[in-house]
């Protein structure tokens, strides 16, 4: 459960936030849709507590980011914008680094990676050292080790980026699955048909305000439009940065 | 304190892959610097040893002035060349080193019982000259001696008159200390080392991270921001520290290997003065750990980083350069001064001179505070914004 009220956030000159004020309710899927430079990757930063906001309020579960930063790390998985692992550490190595950040044992992150190559699919590469992985065998390790100390909710910062078609279907599976598992989960994303495909909710951003909150069926009536794509277009009210 | 033993593993671990960086950084130092210093003193030594043995070969201008000298000068082995043209010019031009002349007036003033004037042409701020100088010169004054004493003696005055004092060296020096060239560069040597030990893993673990993006994943872990940065600075000291211990172990054995001609003596590095080198020493590791740590921190991106770090290498030799060209005697307020205190008690261990404690302690402390000041401006890096995103 996420609350989130009237939250600012600037950059020196530039206001990347301006009010933003939305809900998560567990065991949903809600989306972030917005062009770039919208305010997604900011939103998100403060939530998982490495911005502080300029103003606002946002409780985790009832927890504050800003007074119980630990707490807060401790109940979320994140897959942050930035996925870099570690090459000269095998996928294994790299999972196992945060689940000892969590403070986990060595055995209980044992028998976690297990069920994470499993239901990620990642027997083939596990023992391999990341250097010169694939796209996706890069995004698999990084949400295997956002959720190696199973979290509540979950986090994705464009999560498909530069994913094919394939791994990126095994991709929605699994979110879809974490949601099947009670997990609330954010997504944060550019591309409609993910939203389309997966989000219960839709928050649209733009310019660092909510434009539309809504399942897509609302918001499609709210617009008048056919297509989710059209609503969007039609709610930010300009096409800039639809096509990047 | 478990999230900062947790990264301090891991940083050892992943960095102890990289091969190549990790010879260059930790390895490379102790094997090559030990061979630098005994290739030097060879060096040296052979020179020096080459121009005292050499065969003199002197030219003479006015030889016929003073035929009994110049035969002298022959008797001694010395080789008399033909009178140059100009003999400022080959001076000048190095192609002798030293010409000695004798004036017309040579003979007149020798018969007249005058000091009779001989030139010596040299160029002393050349130093290879030196020796030739000097040699030629101990020659002319050994011949002004023998006369001078034969002259004494046919009017009957007994020569030790001459000599009413004789100066005589006691030599204080104890073995160790007249090892000048070790004394010297192995602070240095040391001082360097201390920084650039961990410089490869100061940048990987900061800049590094930031330009691979994996700083950001690791910053939602709930480990304390601060603990993360002090466990990368550890393993940065620890990887510094790891190439003094090898650096110091090589020079042990590299010391008996060295021409004791170069140092007049046989220097000896022993298990005590490693120790106090290394604890003397200690405090600079922490502050070069916090220093680069800090400015790699800073830059935004890899490649900024590892220009900044041609810069540091300036702070350890600043003070090492100093006391090079500016040798001091120890005092106790010098103690007080950071990196400087140790070139100055790395001198003393080398010596095998007894260190005081206050000399110690002052040193230790004076450094660690800094350290531990840049420290803590380093644990609080990861709390800017600026330092976590490159963007």
């Amino acid at each position: 459960m996420i609350k989130v009220s009237n939250l600012y956030k600037s950059f020196g000159e530039v206001e990347a936030v301006k009010g933003i004020s939305f809900e998560v309710r567990d065991g949903e899927i809600t989306g972030l849709l917005g062009p770039n430079g919208a305010g997604k990757t900011t939103t998100l930063r403060m939530l998982y507590s490495l911005l502080p906001p300029d103003k606002g309020e946002i409780r985790i579960d009832g927890l504050d980011p800003t007074k119980d930063a630990m707490a807060i790390k401790r109940t979320l998985g994140v897959v942050p914008d930035s996925r870099g692992l570690y090459t000269r550490m095998s996928a294994r190595e790299n999972i196992a680094y945060y689940g000892k950040l969590h403070g986990m044992t060595a055995r209980d992150i044992k028998s976690r990676v297990e069920e994470l190559v499993e239901t990620l699919d990642m027997a083939d590469f596990i023992e391999r050292r990341t250097e010169g992985f694939s796209q996706g065998q890069r995004v698999k390790v990084a949400i295997a080790r956002a959720m190696v100390h199973k979290p509540q909710t979950v986090l994705l910062d464009e999560p498909s980026n530069g994913l094919d078609v394939m791994s990126t279907r095994a991709l929605r599976r699994y979110i879809l699955g974490l949601k099947d598992a009670g997990h609330s989960v954010i997504i944060s994303t550019h591309i409609m048909q993910e939203v389309a495909a997966l989000c219960d909710r839709i928050i649209i951003i733009a310019n660092g305000q909510i434009a539309a909150d809504g399942s897509a069926q609302q918001l499609l009536e709210k617009s008048g439009c056919e297509s989710i794509e059209d609503a969007f277009v039609r709610l930010i009210g300009t096409e800039e940065g639809l096509l990047a | 304190m478990r999230g900062l033993v947790n990264v301090y593993k891991k940083e050892v671990r992943e960095n102890l892959r990289d091969r190549r960086s990790l010879f260059n950084s930790v390895l490379l130092g102790p094997i090559l610097f030990p061979i630098l210093f005994i290739g030097l003193a060879y060096f040296a030594n052979s020179k020096q040893q080459e121009s005292v043995e050499k065969v003199l070969e002197v030219p003479v201008v006015g030889a016929r002035n003073a035929p009994n000298l110049v035969s002298f000068l022959e008797q001694q082995g010395v080789v008399i060349q033909p009178e140059p043209e100009d003999p400022e010019a080959l001076v000048k031009s190095q192609e002798a080193q030293v010409i000695i002349r004798i004036p017309e007036e040579f003979a007149e003033q020798w018969k007249a019982g005058e000091p009779a004037v001989i030139e010596l042409i040299a160029d002393p701020s050349r130093r290879e000259s030196n020796i030739p100088m000097q040699r030629a010169r101990g020659l002319l004054n050994a011949y002004g001696g023998q006369i001078g004493h034969l002259r004494l003696q046919l009017r009957g005055v007994s020569p030790t008159l001459r000599t009413p004092i004789m100066v005589k060296d006691v030599d204080l020096s104890t073995p160790q200390s007249r090892g000048m060239l070790v004394m010297i560069m192995l602070p240095y040597v040391l001082m360097i080392t201390a920084f650039t030990g961990g410089m490869h893993l100061a940048i990987d673990t900061t800049a590094g991270e930031k330009e691979r993006k994996s700083l950001e994943p690791l910053l939602i872990n709930p480990v304390p921001r601060w603990q993360i940065m002090l466990g990368k600075m550890c393993a940065t000291a620890t990887y510094a520290f790891t190439s003094l211990v090898l650096t110091l172990i090589a020079f042990r054995f590299a010391f008996p290997l060295l021409p004791t001609g170069a140092l007049g003596v046989d220097l000896n590095l022993s298990g005590a003065a490693i120790g106090g080198i290394l604890l003397a020493i200690a405090p600079v590791v922490i502050l070069a750990a916090a220093m680069l740590t800090t400015l790699a921190a800073l830059a935004k991106s890899l490649r900024e980083a590892q220009s900044y770090m041609g810069l540091i290498f300036l702070i350890p030799m600043i003070p090492s350069l100093i006391f090079m060209v500016n040798p001091m005697k120890p005092e106790t307020w010098m103690m007080a001064i950071p990196m400087f205190s140790q070139n100055l008690l790395i001198g003393e261990f080398v010596r095998g001179e007894s260190v005081s404690t206050l000399w110690l302690g002052l040193s230790l402390g004076s450094t660690l505070i800094l350290g531990l000041g840049f420290a803590a401006v380093a644990a609080s890096l990861f709390n800017r914004p600026r330092v976590v995103f490159s963007n």
